[in-house]
């Protein structure tokens, strides 16, 4: 049956490596938000090679699972001397896969933006670097603000994974808490609850944040 | 150990299992989903009420713990399952939570005019449901469920970490016996790739058929 004493015991522990959990949910998101920035405008080349070649990337990292990509970066760079710590290789891996998400969602909202913009720009003699920073982004980004902020909350709940590639989050110390005390029940269900307590609210406020811009736009 | 040799001894020990929770936990998914996503929209609240606080409870909690959960601390309560009956039930309930909101908003989708239609044609609120709500809904929830099935495939990798021998679980193996690392775990995206690659092809065609069919 469920230990309280033991539960109030280990709380803290899980709670240490809490930091590790976030720290790898917010870089990998930053990495995510720069990398698909980058994806969705290179798929969107005028050099036909660079746009197909783009898409294949991005094909190939959503069809495969994020477990298996972790392991790739995690054992096979190391053979091409790049060996990377646990917490880098998890960013990394997170970052990547979910860039390929955020390369759609930022496409949804450049596409979103008026054709007569592309055209206004080039009217003005904007140069095409400047039609995308000046023009383009400031009007596509607000608007899916709300989508990235729940690939945010789906980003967290995927951390638990780099626990496969031997970095101790909180899954990973409950896990290595019930190894040693054949108490698994406590550990996981702490872990459970910090998830719980942490995603729900904010999806909550995503919705309303979702429910606001909307009436802006 | 050659490449192709390293390739069927990956498929042979692991495109089994990884294809039975596949197929098994999409079943239990799409049942969960529809029940639940119905459920919310029930003119009952107790049925409301314990609908919502399962999507949110497993939408709310990583797939991975719930996996753990149930593998590791579910028997100290003394309900022991099977490693692969475990990896069924989680990832079915997980996912079933995510497309309940699917069907829900999806259903919700439909004018408020068809549901009144029935009402005039003296339909009861199942005929209305099965011969008028659902077959509209459906068209639009499709693509959405497509997707999901991608996701689910590619979340059955997790079962290998409750040594569950999947693929991914025989890959693992296979490289700390051969130390073939970057032939096995290049072999391995790409059997997984070629697995998801047709799906989301079909889930497309589907797509287009589909919008067809509406506009």
């Amino acid at each position: 049956m469920f230990d309280w004493k033991f539960a109030v015991n280990i709380l803290p522990k899980i709670l240490a490596s809490l930091k590790i959990t976030i720290v790898a949910t917010f870089a990998g998101f930053f990495l995510a938000l720069v990398l698909g920035l980058v994806l969705s405008i290179l798929s969107k080349s005028r050099i036909k090679p660079v746009s197909r070649l783009t898409n294949g990337v991005v094909l190939f990292i959503r069809n495969t699972p994020l477990l298996v990509q972790l392991y790739f970066i995690f054992y096979v760079f190391p053979e091409y001397g790049l060996t990377l710590e646990p917490l880098s290789a998890g960013i990394l891996g997170l970052g990547i896969h979910y860039s390929t998400y955020l390369s759609e969602v930022y496409r949804s909202g450049i596409e979103n933006v008026p054709h007569g913009q592309w055209e206004a720009a080039k009217a003005l003699n904007f140069t095409r670097m400047e039609t995308w920073t000046k023009i383009i982004l400031p009007q596509a980004i607000p608007p899916i603000l709300p989508v990235l902020g729940n690939y945010l909350i789906t980003m967290f709940k995927e951390t638990p994974l780099l626990s496969a590639i031997t970095l101790v989050e909180i899954l990973q110390t409950a896990k290595i808490i019930g190894a040693g005390s054949f108490k698994y029940l406590e550990g996981f269900t702490i872990v459970g609850i910090i998830f719980f307590i942490l995603s729900y609210p904010s999806s909550r406020l995503i919705k309303s944040l979702d429910v606001r811009l909307n009436k802006k736009f | 150990m050659s490449t192709f040799e390293l390739l069927i001894s990956l498929l042979k020990g692991g495109l089994k299992v990884t294809i039975i929770v596949t197929l098994f936990s999409t079943i239990l998914a799409f049942i969960l989903g529809f029940t639940a996503g119905l459920a919310r929209l029930s003119k009952y609240k107790i049925l409301r009420i314990i609908s919502g606080m399962y999507v949110e409870v497993f939408r709310g909690t990583s797939l991975l713990v719930q996996l753990f959960w149930l593998y590791f601390a579910l028997p100290l309560l003394g309900i022991k399952f099977s490693a692969i009956f475990t990896a069924i039930l989680a990832i079915g309930l997980n996912f079933g939570a995510y497309c309940s909101e699917i069907v829900r908003s999806a259903v919700n989708s439909i004018p408020q005019g068809q549901t009144e239609a029935c009402i005039a044609l003296n339909m009861t609120s199942f005929q209305s449901m099965r011969r008028v709500i659902i077959p509209q809904a459906f068209a639009t929830m499709l693509p959405n469920l497509g997707n999901q099935l991608i996701e689910l495939l590619k979340s059955t990798s997790l079962v290998s970490m409750i040594t569950l021998a999947d693929l991914t679980y025989h890959a693992n193996i296979l490289n700390s016996s051969t130390f073939e690392t970057t032939k096995i775990y290049s072999l391995l995206l790409i059997i997984y790739f070629v697995i998801s690659l047709p799906l989301t092809y079909g889930i497309k065609m589907l797509e287009r058929r589909l919008s067809v069919w509406r506009v």
